[in-house]
């Protein structure tokens, strides 16, 4: 198992809250952790800062035993966003949109692109612009990058959101699949998570201030 | 995971830029009003001279140079405010500054994306408000070799302005306070290439000089701009 | 987090608030003395001793606030462009309410090398502006100040404001002599080049010398505003640190600020 990323004495407010302070965990490969709190307990600053979106914060952030800061791009090659936003652009189609996210990002391969949203269940819709799909849709979109990549850490946040029930167990395995082979997951959610394998927990609420 | 030391080698700098440029340009001809809205703006504003002021030819003549410049300068402004704005409402921007590939590369292609679907067409409708205004004939190809520059850099200069405020609400009118003073200099060698030719007085030099100014803008703006699209992303 | 560069030891203590205001504090009555002495030495100099000029009579007086008015406009803005990048590399929190104070000093110093501009002109030219290579210069300025400040404004989250205006305010700063040197082309070009309102001839020492005093009392009354100022935003953005709680419940009785 080896350390991906190391975090020590996380400290971040905002609007004169202190949302946690002396955060430190760890998360390494073949681990799935998944993001506790109440609603504004920070589970999204958290997990900009970790994606590196954020830099209003304070403490040290490693990936592989090193600073973050030393290596951005081996970081950025290595990581999957997916953000409150779809990040799909709606006057494009479904393929259009993954074939410009295997532009922008070395770790996308557009070879099982088809199949990938095949996997989502957009099958029929690949010259479907974005914008004549539903939300949920959307999002799927979205997730057939996970499909897709071979980035190693994955940092999710709130992936099942108008997904149906289906959607979501199959998500699920394919969250197993890829702790299995070596990958890491951080994820917040609110739907319970029963096909995952095993998950640690980060309850944000231990670590709020005042 | 072995596949993980990918092809980051692979996607050149050139492919990277070419994807961009392919995307907004894409979605500029998906949205055809995105296209003929600065230039319908632009027609307009150069209308307002000769209404407000006087429809004299001697009068406009004189003016013309500084008018269409300042037509074009507007028209420019008012299609900056949306060149991150629907990236940044959708998540791609952020998706972009997450990706390990240079920024600046990414953010010099959108600009020439938004040069070659504002600042280009301008350029080619310039020499018909040229007419309206009665520009003698000499001046035509200083307004074409000026506008050609200087958009350009009006582009550049202004998705600036545009990244520092895509994160804000009310964008509108404070990215026209933070841009136009730093177009004045663009403005202020234009027009005078602009006139020179009109009155055949030869202008090489203050067209080199324009072009200077882009030089510099294509080194310096990329690394403003991508500092300023990471500082509206991060809120 | 600490910079990526390697500093001296002075420089990252200059970094924490608390020793700024200490230090400030005590740095402040003494700045107040010299700038109050040179500046009432100063214009009574100016005003009352130097030689009137042999063109224009005793209205160039006005020169002696007009052009270290300028001056200041001028070295502000470097210096809040200087503030605003030490803040962006070195992540100071400090560098960064140096840069935020700064600016509306700097305006205002803007704004007073105008209107004395236009009080110089009007009794020389007879018209209260005149599109001047140097006042319209001075205008751009006041243009770049109100675009960082209003960047300043616009954003509620403090830290992205700083890093924001202070991306501005070096793009700006960058802008600075391609302005002049463009502005100065277009005056050529619009206006006969004859005497210039900020044209400075050479200048006998009695002329210089209490220009000099003026500008130092100047640029001392602008340490003393930054300081001030400074403070004010230190007590203000630390106001839940331990160190301010103890000097907010001690003022009552120490009545030290």
């Amino acid at each position: 198992m080896e350390s991906l990323l190391k975090v020590v004495d996380l400290f971040c407010e905002r609007d004169e809250r202190i949302l946690f302070d002396k955060l430190s965990f760890d998360v390494n490969s073949g681990q799935l952790l998944q993001v506790v709190g109440p609603n504004g307990s920070g589970k999204t600053t958290l997990l900009r800062i970790l994606s590196g979106l954020s830099s209003y914060y304070e403490g040290d952030l490693f990936w592989k035993s090193k600073p973050i800061a030393d290596q951005r791009e081996d970081f950025a090659t290595s990581l999957l966003y997916f953000g409150h936003q779809p990040g799909v652009k709606g006057a494009l189609t479904p393929e259009e949109n993954l074939r410009w996210y295997c532009a922008i990002h070395p770790a996308m391969d557009d070879r099982n692109l088809a199949q990938a949203l095949e996997k989502v269940g957009l099958a029929g819709y690949e010259d479907v612009p974005c914008h004549s799909l539903s939300a949920g849709q959307n999002r799927r979109v979205s997730l057939a990058r996970l499909y897709m990549t071979h980035a190693p850490l994955w940092i999710l946040d709130e992936p099942f959101t108008a997904i149906d029930k289906q959607g979501v167990a199959e998500k699920e395995a394919l969250l197993a699949q890829h702790v299995e082979q070596g990958g890491s997951v951080i994820l917040t959610t609110h739907h319970d998570l029963s096909n995952s394998g095993p998950i640690t927990r980060l309850n944000l609420e231990e670590y709020m201030g005042t | 995971m072995a596949n993980m030391h990918t092809n980051t080698a692979e996607v050149s700098l050139f492919t990277l830029f070419g994807a961009v440029l392919k995307r907004d340009l894409l979605l500029s001809f998906r949205n055809k009003s995105d296209l003929v809205n600065p230039l319908i703006f632009f027609v307009m504003v150069a209308t307002l001279f000769p209404l407000g002021v006087s429809p004299q030819p001697n009068f406009l003549s004189e003016v013309a140079p500084g008018v269409v410049w300042v037509a074009a300068l507007l028209a420019t402004l008012l299609s900056l405010d949306s060149l991150f704005r629907s990236d940044y409402e959708d998540g791609t921007l952020e998706q972009v500054i997450l990706s390990p590939q240079p920024l600046m590369v990414v953010c010099f292609a959108k600009v020439v994306g938004h040069w070659m679907t504002t600042g280009l067409p301008l350029t080619l409708l310039s020499p018909l408000i040229g007419l309206m205004l009665f520009l003698p004939a000499e001046g035509m190809f200083g307004l074409l070799s000026s506008l050609l520059i200087g958009t350009f850099t009006l582009s550049l200069v202004g998705a600036i302005g545009a990244g520092l405020t895509v994160g804000l609400k009310r964008g509108g009118v404070l990215i026209s306070l933070v841009v136009l003073p730093l177009y004045i200099p663009v403005l202020i060698f234009g027009s005078g290439v602009v006139e020179a030719a009109a009155m055949g007085i030869p202008y090489d030099g203050f067209l080199a000089i324009m072009g200077a100014m882009l030089a510099l803008g294509c080194v310096l703006a990329p690394v403003a701009i991508s500092a300023a699209v990471k500082i509206s992303v991060s809120g | 987090m600490a910079g990526t560069k390697w500093m001296p030891r002075w420089f990252y203590q200059l970094a924490s608030p608390r020793w700024c205001y200490e230090f400030t504090g005590k740095l402040l009555p003494w700045c107040a003395a010299v700038a109050g002495i040179l500046l009432v030495v100063g214009m009574v100099w100016a005003l009352a001793f130097a030689p009137p000029d042999y063109q224009q009579g005793n209205s160039f007086r006005i020169m002696y606030i007009h052009v270290p008015s300028a001056i200041l406009a001028q070295s502000c803005y470097m210096m809040m462009a200087i503030a605003g990048a030490i803040g962006l590399i070195w992540k100071m929190k400090v560098a960064d309410m140096v840069a935020y104070s700064c600016a509306p000093i700097g305006a205002s110093m803007a704004v007073i090398a105008l209107v004395t501009g236009a009080i110089w002109g009007k009794p020389t030219w007879g018209s209260w502006w005149v599109w001047d290579a140097r006042l319209t210069s001075m205008l751009i300025l006041l243009f770049l100040y109100m675009g960082v400040m209003a960047m300043y404004a616009a954003m509620e989250n403090e830290a992205m404001a700083a890093k924001a205006a202070s991306v501005l305010a070096l793009v700006g700063l960058v802008n600075i002599p391609i302005i002049k040197y463009s502005v100065d082309w277009w005056n050529t070009l619009h206006q006969p080049a004859t005497f210039t309102l900020t044209e400075k001839p050479a200048m006998p020492a009695e002329m210089w010398l209490p220009l000099l005093v003026m500008v130092i009392g100047f640029y001392c009354f602008f340490a003393v505003s930054l300081m001030m100022r400074l403070r004010n935003e230190i007590i203000r953005r630390e106001r839940r640190a331990g160190w301010v709680r103890d000097l907010i419940v001690a003022y009552p009785n120490t009545g030290k600020r």
